[in-house]
């Protein structure tokens, strides 16, 4: 019995052991050196302040956050919009294409997002293929600008995040019993009426799932508004970056991290108030 | 000692919620005890306390004479068969059966007779290379029963081994437990919800309620004698009347219910009740056409409200004057071959005196 | 919609995820430096990678780290997911919290919390402080798929096995090792692919003289589209690819 409890002890320890040393101090020191001072010669000096944080309310900061959140909610609108009809399809189709149907989706899920956002830039080029075609087909006579736009950002994001948001809305699809359209249908409602009063509210947790799985890394995923937006696009990612690399100012970078961390947290909140009624976890989409 | 288990005073909380209220009960060698109750009411905490997956909140539990409260389950010389089987499913039948064996470490040639010589008992040593997935409920069944009586334990606990099997299967399972737990000489305790199972592979049955043991008797005696009224409903059908006590001596009883008054043996020594409950069972019941009868003097008046076949009997759902439903069971016999009721039919109801049980009515 | 454009539109949607990854394995064996059109066929670039002594140090690297993340992340996943699912102990909520945290924690957040953690422990920046930090952020991911599936498992199972008399030891080797094992090894190809794929935590964790393949292309990218960039990544996605086949096999093994 005593090597029972050994091994019971050997293992939550070393689990204990490495999430408290590596996901709880962290988290801690990170809200530490948020209250601290940004010093000249060394990276933090060990005088405590709240001064960062009302520094977030200036007007620059303010700024960056409502473009995140724009370019994030743009970001996530677009690929519902796009994948609530895709994962529907996919969902609906005969079971022996189902399995390949997702492994196409699932694959770049897994491949690296910076190669794939290389890839947009390749098509969106001043010369790239898109404007070559473009031009080739007679719609457009001069090039356009297409690289280092918002809209390059957009699609960059939308293109990496899209199998997040169509993973969790093909799980609630296909748990949806096909019955209740029949017998929607059955009792007299139209294509609009079985959209609204029974696929929506039926699917609203993959839905919300999606939306969150998507828009959390919208707004830090620094690299794809620096590949494809050129330094005009600032997300918060970039700018808790720059912080830290460039600015060398850890603290005001902790700062933003730890605004971020509760905005989305707060977010999380919501989400979590909105069907607490589900058990299941939310990760279990992945 | 012919006691094999005790248990004494035992209570089991969770979270202060109580799940078993000071049970004592007595398991004899040899015996195939079954635990009966509805589902919540601690049968499976019962088990699981003396399986050893468990420990009683207070209270202890002997086991051979000695106190194994504290002793987790693999010390004690109990095993298991699983409502689920919960056989591995990464191994064959073999590897499954040998489990405990060579968790003991015991010799290669011995965890080899052992196991076959368990597999023949179940009658299943040609499926000895199969995986579980391989197998029928009822071979996955005999196979858990093999692993569990191949570390010869002393008490084999069984939770609802038999309720995912169809009805047919079950019958027979019944049976073989039954030959099984003989052939084998060991104590079987049994938990189940299912009162027919209960009553026909048990020597003796023990009826829980809500955490409480309310009856430990023979089959016989707690369909026959039951000692409440939850005992009486949860073993059988039963129909219940309140009656009104007129008189009572130490013979008799005189009783009013549903309108007439009858006069009934006092066997269970009433001394003084304003109000008790008849008892009587729809296989009690006679009922006859209106033709049938000459003297309808101690019979109700009741009308057909149901008829349902059953091949060797009719259930008759009757309606008395007062309103009341009551449920009569007929047999065929060859006396009386057409069992011919129709619905709406006018009928005479009675039982045959001395069939019926009285219990004392607390709640009024 | 009818048949045709039900198709249509899975297919624009399918084109639009592929496109960029076709186009960029097409350049890569195309034989221009700077046009986009094409030019003809060649393996000039794959040749010039397969020169490129640095690169291959890069990739050694980014290798070695995947290899050892991996292994390391799923051993304690494994552990994590276990002792959740198996044992009551002192602040398992609080470890079922972190894991969550973990996961939806934004990849910069987790990037720069471990900077300070290394700064502040004096640990430099390099091959030790990235492979700490790929173990803890895979670790999640093994956590969760193992979790999964030793939930779909029948609880009773351990009972049983604890029943016939076998320790914790016997349980974890015989029973719940061979049970999990699908599992386990889908875990090891996903924490290898994600640490071979990251980005944000790696430019944050590692020094200048260990370099990783991802932050490589990443400063190649910023400077300019090169091809033998192209080929370096179709080289990559064809790893990914064929370790996203292998993960597939494994969870459709598993069901069937």
């Amino acid at each position: 019995m005593t090597q029972d409890k050994l091994f019971r002890t050997f293992s939550t320890t070393i689990v204990w052991f490495w999430l408290s040393v590596f996901a709880l101090v962290p988290s801690f020191l990170l809200f530490m050196t948020s209250l601290l001072v940004h010093g000249d010669s060394e990276l933090v000096r060990l005088q405590f302040t709240v001064d960062n944080y009302l520094q977030l309310f200036n007007a620059n900061y303010l700024r960056v956050f409502l473009r995140s959140f724009l370019l994030a909610g743009a970001c996530t609108v677009g690929c519902l919009l796009l994948a609530y009809p895709f994962s529907y399809l996919i969902a609906r189709s005969a079971d022996r294409y189902k399995g390949i149907l997702l492994l196409l989706v699932v694959i770049p899920f897994w491949t690296s997002s910076l190669i794939r956002s290389y890839a947009i830039v390749a098509i969106l080029k001043t010369h790239g293929i898109l404007n070559t075609f473009l031009l080739w087909v007679g719609i457009i006579d001069t090039p356009i600008q297409m690289l280092y736009t918002d809209t390059a950002t957009l699609i960059g994001l939308i293109y990496t995040l899209l199998p997040l948001m169509i993973l969790p809305l093909y799980a609630s699809i296909e748990k949806l019993d096909t019955r209740l359209i029949d017998a929607a249908c059955d009792l007299g409602a139209n294509k609009i009426q079985v959209l609204l009063k029974i696929l929506l509210p039926l699917t609203l947790p993959g839905i919300l799932s999606g939306c969150v799985l998507v828009f959390l890394p919208a707004m830090t995923i620094f690299y794809i508004p620096d590949l494809l937006g050129g330094a005009k696009t600032l997300l918060i990612g970039n700018i808790i970056q720059s912080q830290f690399l460039a600015a060398r100012n850890w603290p005001m970078g902790a700062t933003i991290s730890v605004a971020l961390t509760l905005l989305m947290s707060m977010m999380l909140f919501i989400y979590w108030r909105c069907y607490k009624h589900k058990k299941e976890p939310m990760y279990e989409s992945y | 000692m012919n006691n094999i288990i005790e248990l004494k005073g035992v209570s089991k909380y969770y979270h202060d919620h109580p799940v078993l209220q000071d049970i004592d009960l007595e398991v004899k060698n040899r015996e195939f005890l079954t635990i009966l109750g509805p589902s919540g009411c601690g049968k499976t905490t019962l088990l699981r306390l003396i399986s050893g997956f468990e420990t009683p909140s207070s209270g202890t539990i002997l086991m051979k004479g000695k106190d194994v409260s504290e002793l987790p389950a693999p010390l004690r010389h109990v095993n298991t068969v699983f409502q689920s089987y919960a056989l591995f499913p990464h191994m064959n039948v073999f590897e499954n059966v040998a489990f405990g064996l060579r968790c003991q470490h015991l010799p290669k040639d011995e965890i080899d007779h052992r196991v076959r010589e368990a597999l023949r008992m179940v009658k299943l040593e040609h499926l000895i290379l199969r995986k579980p997935h391989q197998l029928s409920g009822g071979q996955q069944q005999r196979i858990a029963i093999a692993r569990a009586v191949v570390n010869k334990p002393l008490v084999l606990l069984l939770d609802e081994p038999l309720s995912s099997l169809d009805y047919r299967l079950r019958k027979t399972m019944q049976m073989e437990l039954k030959q099984l737990q003989s052939d084998l000489g060991i104590t079987f305790i049994l938990v189940t919800h299912d009162q027919e199972e209960a009553l026909s592979t048990a020597d003796r049955v023990v009826i829980m309620n809500h955490g409480l043991i309310e009856q430990i008797g023979t089959p016989r005696a707690v369909y026959e004698e039951p000692e409440n009224l939850h005992v009486a409903q949860f073993v059988g059908e039963v129909n219940i009347f309140n009656a009104k006590v007129l008189a009572i001596s130490p013979d008799t009883i005189e009783v009013e219910f549903e309108g007439k008054q009858f006069t009934l043996k006092n066997s269970k020594n009433f001394s003084e009740a304003e109000f008790l409950y008849i008892l009587l069972r729809p296989e009690d019941l006679e009922v006859w056409g209106v033709n049938e009868v000459q003297n309808p003097e101690n019979m109700y008046s009741a009308n057909v409200v149901q008829v349902i076949y059953k091949g060797s009997t009719v259930d008759l759902i009757l309606k008395l004057k007062s309103g009341t439903q009551i449920l009569a069971t007929q047999f065929f016999n060859e006396d009386d071959e057409k069992l011919d009721f129709r619905l709406g039919e006018s009928v005479w109801v009675c039982w045959r005196s001395g069939w019926e049980v009285i219990l004392a009515n607390d709640t009024r | 919609m009818n048949r045709i454009s039900r198709l249509a539109y899975l297919m624009a949607v399918y084109l639009f995820l592929y496109a960029p990854i076709f186009v960029l394995v097409a350049y890569s064996f195309n034989d221009s430096s700077y046009s986009m059109l094409w030019q003809g066929f060649t393996l000039r670039w794959y040749h010039s990678l397969i020169e490129n002594i640095d690169l291959q140090v890069v990739a050694f690297h980014s290798l070695l780290v995947g290899v050892l993340a991996a292994t390391g992340a799923t051993s304690i996943g494994t552990l994590a997911a276990v002792s959740l699912y198996r044992y009551n102990f002192f602040g398992k909520k609080l470890l079922h919290a972190l894991i969550f945290i973990l996961i939806i924690s934004p990849d910069i957040v987790i990037g720069i919390s471990l900077l300070i953690l290394f700064s502040t422990l004096k640990i430099s920046l390099g091959f030790w402080s990235l492979l700490l930090s790929h173990i803890t952020f895979c670790i999640p991911f093994v956590t969760v798929t193992v979790y999964s599936r030793l939930a779909g498992q029948d609880k009773n199972l351990f009972e049983a096995a604890k029943d016939l008399g076998a320790t914790e030891g016997t349980i974890f080797r015989r029973i719940l090792i061979p049970l999990l094992w699908p599992a386990i090894i889908a875990g090891w190809l996903l924490s290898f692919t994600l640490s071979l794929d990251d980005v944000i935590i790696s430019f944050f964790v590692t020094g200048p003289e260990f370099d990783i393949l991802p932050l490589k292309i990443f400063s190649m990218v910023r400077v300019g589209v090169k091809p033998e960039v192209n080929a370096l990544c179709s080289v990559l996605f064809g790893l990914t690819l064929a370790l996203v086949l292998a993960y597939q096999y494994c969870t459709w093994k598993k069901r069937s």
